[in-house]
């Protein structure tokens, strides 16, 4: 792989950019692999560049129905964070920080990793003492957590409503770590480096079924482009975790539901981390293009639709203007939404299926972005070794007959509660 | 001055003075911001975004991407708005953007000589080495320079509303076909709801000469409003951007930009018109480049020659009617070159204002005006916003939407019916008919797309505002970003204020080029909204400030106003948190006193906000004997009963007292924050999980005022108030309920207690609330009677063991709190089966006990972890957590309640509170959790 | 969206709670319940659903709606 540089830069501006080559091989199914991994996002291009990297197996495909990238991972809102409580979480997040930290010298792709720290609200005693509880379960951790009173928070994000808010800011949580990265870029730089170390990437490659042995294992898929045969086939498609684990028989603790997501038109640097509203839901950063980038809740219904309604625009620019009145003039330049696959606790799965021969990875909710680089190298040290990395052990499918859910919220079994 | 001496639909007796940039001028009521500043000459009107050429104005229209300037000051600044559409008012401040330190001499402008290396995606392949310098110095410049407009860092100081509109017929555009469709259906008698962006309806027939009916296009126009007027049945708004099409027949609008419409409309007709495309050469982005429909409209609209030396490049039959329009009023077009006969503009020339084009055939001809008329794209977006993919149409050369969703149909120019007469009769047709179609003076609309000037050398723009050039979308297809949706991200092309409105379908075609497909294998961005940018402010209406959530009042709220509350937020709920009294320090001594008060006294406090649901139904015991871990069937009449609610996976949900006061009557009360949660619960196990059920159950939180009287005088107390209720432990015993009458109204009684002391509730009807709350305080005054707040409760509560919202996290269970007698082995309930996994009944989990500071100075904190003595802090060590805490004035020094991993067996250990995030380390012993009174003797009184 | 509520009419989904797929049935069994909880079907298609009339009657309806396209087809009482 060619080394991106501003030295090949400005090289390559002398001779008028002519002389670029893909970013990645589109490459044709073969007929079998070692490996297929089905679903082009940052997940499974993340899982296959981890499996020829730190394995050594590049004799593997990734399978995406569209475009690398189409899905969730070029429609989230770039948020990266290890700032999760509970003990089957907190490991695993911060690997990922971890990876992300050294992310773009490992790809030689500029991901615009930018830590300018995640800021959470808090307007009460009992969400002080949640967060405190949280905050203090990162550090034993060895995670960066600091709890900031009023006064501190004026001073980091003077703009906030300190005055005539309905439920005024009494401090916050911030992980100084947390931030932002570029998305499409994840996905571009996994791909480029991936690909450059053998890994087929086939687009516009539908999956529509599995082809299995007589024992039942899985031993390919069928898809738009051929039947493909494979050792292994792990599945990393994101909203679309039922259709395809429903494909080989199997049903999920998961519901598909719809997050939106809204950009403004570019202004001046105004929004210096990532801020979160404790009495609604409402995040939001700048993007270095000048852009806000926001968002609420999940719409609350089951939905492929990658759309939402109105009343969820409205939340979430009612608690825009909650937090930071100044932002009454900034516009909304484009909305957009994703398919989350929200589990019954809130935590993903990365773990092998009750079939033989099927991996699962799937289960992000609305938090899959910043787990890309510990969800590829997780899952890519589970079909390599097929046993769990110690970050992602918690990550089991059985954790729900056992008991051993992992709910940071405490919602309980109900999908769109978390 | 570009001011022709008459015409335009401007009102030349009415001057209006504005500035731009500082400088003063005037233009007319009946101008934009844009046709009165090329009436003044002023062609520079803003730096592009990357490489800060000087940009000009390029439309008439809300699809321009250039024009953008920040009007007002201050607080009021709004930035990003487009001058092609700003109304021209009287005293109108406007500024350019993005430019240091002028508009004329913008130091960045430096970009552009550095543009070889700023291509499409140049930042991906660098700032990656030293890898400190990216955060530290990369970053913070590329985040300086990016953006175009600021925000003024004030509350925004705009106020908004909000309406709802209701109609058979949605019709979007009055243009001529908008108009047409809204007069058919209007007159059919359906009511219409016709929405338009611009100030007054008309379209293009605005900006363009036609005759309709023999007579001028405007008169018809006139003369259809007037009549739209007069129908009761319909309602026309101007102003208003139709910004987005939603499930179920909704839309989202805003008017004027102050006013959130949601509409509902059982049909649509999108009559959104069509764009006209720029065409791709070298220097096409020079100030005095516009689109030919532009040109027209200044000309024919505002009374405004764009330029003195105006020529035409023309791909379209409506660049021949520019010009044939142009002439009509005294504007001889320099040359009209159409590129169907062969002829093409290969480069403008100039710097900040086009000097000169050179043609195909090598001339060169002076101009300081381009008119670019490079076919038409009909406005599908909005039909696409629910998922509906546009076609490419080879015909006309665009995209059509020819499967719109269902109760959307498109019409006029926005369905490829590009003449006026074919733009009337579509409208007309699409909103059944029922009218004949006028006759239309020729219009005809020919084109054949120009996708991209050969041999053109420097940089033509396909994405204006993001400076994106034809080279940069043959870049992105090199490298590999050959769908369109790569092609966006990559180059950003599309991405800009103007979302793609000029830029798109010639990016996308530049990229069918590029990698060899056809325009309809190429495919296109689906649309989503807004359509045009929605300011958050309007979105977000009137609920800002203290009116972001509503605040709900007890009865009691007057009352403990004027008695010095201070008050909390518990959800939407004020509570009092505590009524401090002059000369008291802090809220720890107003607690204390308050929490000594009612342990030796009498205390009272407000428990309205709790939860209450009346259950009742023959099977109403059957019910609850469901919900509950314990049983409710085995009740008496008369008496209440703690019980526990599971979710259906085996954590505990919620608590409450429910109280019997009839075979078949129930009155169960939750928590606070839980009340509606367990009334869909409730509901939801009567109607859909055992239907077979017979019993109702209603939700009567808010028609009880609800006070508790707690401590050794509380009986003492009501006895005063209610000389007539025989208030015995024989007549009302510990956990017993009655109903009787208060002056004349229905009341009852119950004795139950939180605070651990002898303590009853009272509960009237709430409107009686406020009169019972006085009653209460004039029958304790000998009493020495004092109101406690919330913080008062939560002492009693720690000190008793009580848990409560901290310890009912959603994540414990009954065992976990102690509870786990409760849960009935005789019946079935909700969550039984899931509570017994092997998880959820892990003594080691961490279990209710109590805590207290070694050293009795120290103060505890929730939130705080919990390790064994001597353990290093790491999360492998992590025994559990503080969730409550209270300075105990019954016991004089800070107690607690925690989650300890087998708790119950650790009675007398030492542990370590550690808390890292605030106070450190603070050794503690564990306990037993009820601290005062553990026999329970003081309620049995 | 508009749910045309059985009592109430057409009302926006805002008067409405959500809770989830409608046919998952409570079990008999206790082997069964662990499906129950957490298993769903989670469809690309039509599916019938609970939501709750909060602002509206109060009663639970199941609608039948396309997680595709958001089209509602139909609403009913529960049983």
């Amino acid at each position: 792989m060619k080394r991106f540089s501003i030295f090949s830069l400005a090289a390559n501006a002398l001779s008028g950019h002519r002389k670029w080559a893909p970013t990645w091989r589109d490459a044709s199914p073969r007929p079998g692999y070692d490996i297929i991994i089905v679903g082009g996002g940052g997940h499974g291009l993340a899982t296959a560049y981890y499996l020829a990297k730190v394995h050594g197996i590049t004799n593997v495909a990734v399978i995406e129905k569209g475009w690398i990238g189409g899905g969730n991972a070029g429609r989230n809102t770039t948020i990266i964070r290890s700032n999760y409580g509970l003990a089957g979480n907190g490991p695993f997040y911060e690997w990922s920080m971890k990876l992300w930290e050294g992310l773009e010298q490992e790809l030689n792709y500029n991901a615009m990793v930018s830590q300018r720290g995640v800021l959470n609200l808090y307007h009460s005693d009992g969400q002080r003492d949640a967060y405190a509880r949280r905050g203090n379960a990162m550090r034993m951790h060895g995670v960066d957590a600091e709890l900031l009173d009023r006064d501190a928070v004026r001073r980091m994000a003077p703009f906030l409503d300190f005055e005539g808010a309905r439920f005024p800011i009494q401090g916050g949580l911030l992980q100084r770590r947390g931030g932002t990265a570029r998305h499409d870029a994840v996905v571009w730089g996994y791909a480029r480096a991936a690909s450059a170390l053998g890994v087929d990437i086939i687009q516009n490659c539908e999956v529509t079924g599995f082809v299995t042995d007589n024992g039942g294992a899985i031993t390919g898929v069928e898809t738009s482009r051929g039947t493909i045969r494979a050792g292994k086939t792990g599945i990393a498609v994101a909203g679309n975790s039922s259709r395809v684990a429903a494909m080989a028989g199997l049903r999920l603790p998961i519901e598909s539901h719809v997050l939106q997501a809204f950009v403004s038109e570019g202004l001046k640097p105004v929004i210096p981390g990532v801020i979160t509203f404790g009495m609604g839901h409402f995040y939001i950063s700048q993007s270095d293009k000048g852009g806000l980038v926001f968002g609420g809740d999940i719409d609350g219904y089951n939905s492929y639709a990658q759309r939402g309604n109105l009343p969820v625009v409205q939340d979430v620019c009612e608690g825009g203007m909650a937090l930071m009145p100044m932002i009454g003039k900034a516009r909304v330049l484009r909305s957009w939404g994703g398919i989350m696959d929200m589990t019954m606790d809130g935590s993903p799965i990365i773990d092998r299926s009750p079939v033989d021969g099927l991996w699962l990875n799937a289960g992000w909710c609305y938090g899959g972005f910043k787990a890309t680089p510990a969800s590829g190298w997780c899952f890519a040290h589970l079909l390599a070794t097929e046993t769990p990395h110690e970050t992602a052990t918690a990550y089991r499918l059985d954790r729900f007959a056992t008991g051993d859910v992992i709910d940071e919220k405490g919602a309980g079994a109900q999908a769109n509660l978390h | 001055m570009s001011r022709l001496p008459t015409g335009g639909l401007i009102d030349r007796t009415k001057p209006l003075a504005f500035s731009f940039d500082g400088k003063r001028y005037t233009g007319f009521a009946g101008d934009t911001l844009a046709s009165a500043l090329l009436a003044n000459d002023i062609r520079l009107v803003a730096r592009s975004f990357k490489y800060h050429r000087p940009r000009g104005i390029l439309t008439a229209g809300s699809e321009e991407p250039n024009a953008l300037v920040t009007i007002g000051r201050g607080a009021h600044a709004e930035p990003n708005t487009r001058a092609t559409t700003l109304p021209l008012f009287d005293g109108l401040e406007a500024s350019s953007q993005n430019r240091w330190p002028s508009l004329d001499h913008d130091l960045l402008s430096i970009n552009g000589i550095l543009s070889p290396l700023f291509v499409a995606g140049f930042y991906y392949k660098t700032f990656m080495w030293p890898a400190a310098l990216w955060e530290k110095l990369y970053e913070p410049l590329i985040r300086r320079a990016a953006g175009l407009g600021a925000l003024s860092m004030e509350p925004d100081p705009a106020e908004y509303d909000a309406d709802h509109g209701f109609c058979d017929l949605l019709v979007v555009g009055a243009g001529p076909a908008g108009l047409a469709a809204a007069l058919a259906a209007g007159r059919a008698g359906q009511r219409v709801l016709l929405v338009d962006e611009d100030v007054r309806p008309g379209g293009r027939l605005l900006a363009e000469r036609h005759e309709i009916d023999g007579n001028s296009a405007l008169d018809w126009v006139d003369a259809t409003i007037a009549e739209l007027a007069s129908l009761p049945n319909v309602r026309i708004l101007s102003r208003t951007i139709l910004f987005g099409a939603y499930d179920g027949g909704t839309y989202g609008a805003v008017e004027n930009g102050r006013r959130l419409w949601k509409i509902v409309a059982r049909r649509a007709i999108l009559a959104t018109g069509a764009i006209e495309r720029p065409l791709v050469f070298a220097g096409n982005d020079i100030p005095g480049v516009m689109t030919a429909s532009a040109v027209q409209a200044y000309a024919t609209r505002w009374g405004v020659a764009p330029g003195k030396r105006i020529a035409i490049f023309t791909t379209s039959d409506s660049g021949l009617k520019v010009a044939a329009d142009l002439a009509a009023i005294g504007i001889e077009p320099v040359t009209v070159i159409d590129a169907r006969d062969g002829m093409l503009v290969t480069r403008a020339i100039g710097g900040k204002a086009l000097k000169a084009i050179e043609l195909s055939d090598g001339r060169r001809i002076a101009v300081d005006t381009l008119a670019m008329a490079g076919g038409w794209n009909p406005s599908v977006g909005l039909g696409c916003n629910l998922g509906a993919r546009p076609n490419w149409s080879e015909a006309i050369g665009a995209y059509l939407l020819d499967s719109p969703p269902g109760g959307m149909i498109m019409a006029g120019a926005a369905a490829g019916a590009f003449g006026l007469g074919a733009a009337i009769a579509s409208g007309i047709e699409a909103a059944g008919g029922g009218m004949p179609v006028p006759a239309t003076s020729e219009d005809p609309s020919g084109s054949r797309p120009l996708w991209h000037v050969p041999h053109s050398r420097g940089k033509a723009f396909v994405d204006y505002q993001h400076d994106v050039t034809d080279k940069d979308v043959a870049l992105a297809a090199r490298e590999g970003f050959t769908s369109v949706e790569h092609m966006k991200r990559y180059t950003t092309l599309g991405m800009a204020t103007d979302q793609g409105k000029t830029g798109q379908v010639n990016g996308n075609a530049l990229l069918a080029i590029a990698t060899g497909k056809t325009m309809s294998e190429a495919g296109t961005i689906l649309s989503r909204p807004p359509y045009l940018p929605v300011s958050i402010g309007v979105l977000a209406g009137h609920h800002r400030g203290e009116h972001f959530k509503p605040v709900r009042h007890t009865s009691g709220h007057a009352w403990a106003l004027e008695n010095g509350a201070t008050f909390v937020d518990t959800g939407q709920w004020k509570r009092a948190q505590w009524f401090a009294r002059p000369g008291e320090r802090d809220w720890l001594e107003t607690v204390s006193r308050e929490v000594t008060a009612t342990r030796t006294g009498v205390g009272i406090c407000d428990v309205s906000t709790l939860g209450k649901i009346d259950v009742h139904g023959p099977d109403a015991s059957t019910l609850l004997d469901r919900l509950y871990v314990n049983i409710f069937s085995t009740l008496p009449v008369g008496r209440a009963r703690y019980g526990l609610m599971l979710r259906e996976d085996g954590f505990v949900m919620d608590d409450g007292t429910t109280t019997r006061f009839a075979e078949d009557r129930f009155y169960v009360t939750t928590t606070t924050v839980n009340a509606a949660r367990i009334m869909q619960h409730i509901d939801f196990a009567r109607q859909v999980l055992w239907p077979e059920l017979d019993v109702q159950a209603t939700s009567v939180t808010e028609q009880w005022a609800t006070y508790a009287i707690a401590g050794p005088r509380s009986r003492a107390l009501l006895a005063k108030l209610l000389p007539d209720l025989d208030l015995s432990n024989e007549a009302l015993p510990y956990m017993g309920a009655m109903e009787f009458h208060w002056q004349g109204v229905t009341a009852r009684i119950f004795r139950l207690s939180f605070s651990g002391e002898m303590a009853f509730e009272l509960a009237v009807p709430a409107h009686h609330g406020d009169r019972l709350i006085r009653a209460l305080f004039e029958a304790g005054r000998v009493l020495g009677v004092a109101p406690y707040g919330t913080e008062a409760l939560g002492v009693m509560r720690i000190e008793k063991g009580h848990p409560a919202g901290n310890e009912l996290n959603g994540q414990t269970t009954a065992t976990d709190l102690g509870m786990g007698r409760m849960l009935s082995r005789k019946k079935d309930f909700i969550g039984r089966v899931m509570a017994a996994r092997p998880a959820l009944v892990n003594p080691a989990r961490p279990t209710l006990v109590g805590i207290h500071p070694v050293d009795p100075a120290r103060r505890l904190r929730a939130g705080g972890h919990l390790l064994a003595k001597g353990a290093a802090p790491v999360a492998a060590n992590d025994q559990g957590h503080v969730t409550s805490v209270c300075y105990s004035p019954t016991l004089g020094h800070w107690i607690g309640l925690a989650l300890l991993a087998n708790g119950p067996a650790r009675h007398g250990e030492r542990i370590i509170v550690h808390d890292p995030i605030r106070d450190g380390d603070t050794e503690v012993e564990v306990v037993n959790p009820v601290f005062v009174d553990p026999e329970g003797v003081r309620v049995r009184g | 969206m508009r749910i045309p509520c059985p009592f109430c009419g057409n009302r926006d989904t805002q008067e409405f709670v959500y809770r989830g797929d409608a046919s998952p049935t409570r079990p008999d069994t206790d082997e069964a319940m662990h499906d129950y909880v957490y298993l769903r079907d989670n469809v690309a298609g039509p599916m019938r659903e609970h939501w709750y009339h909060a602002q509206g009657c109060r009663n639970w309806i199941v609608v039948t709606r396309d997680t595709r396209t958001h089209e509602i087809i139909s609403a009913e009482f529960p049983r």
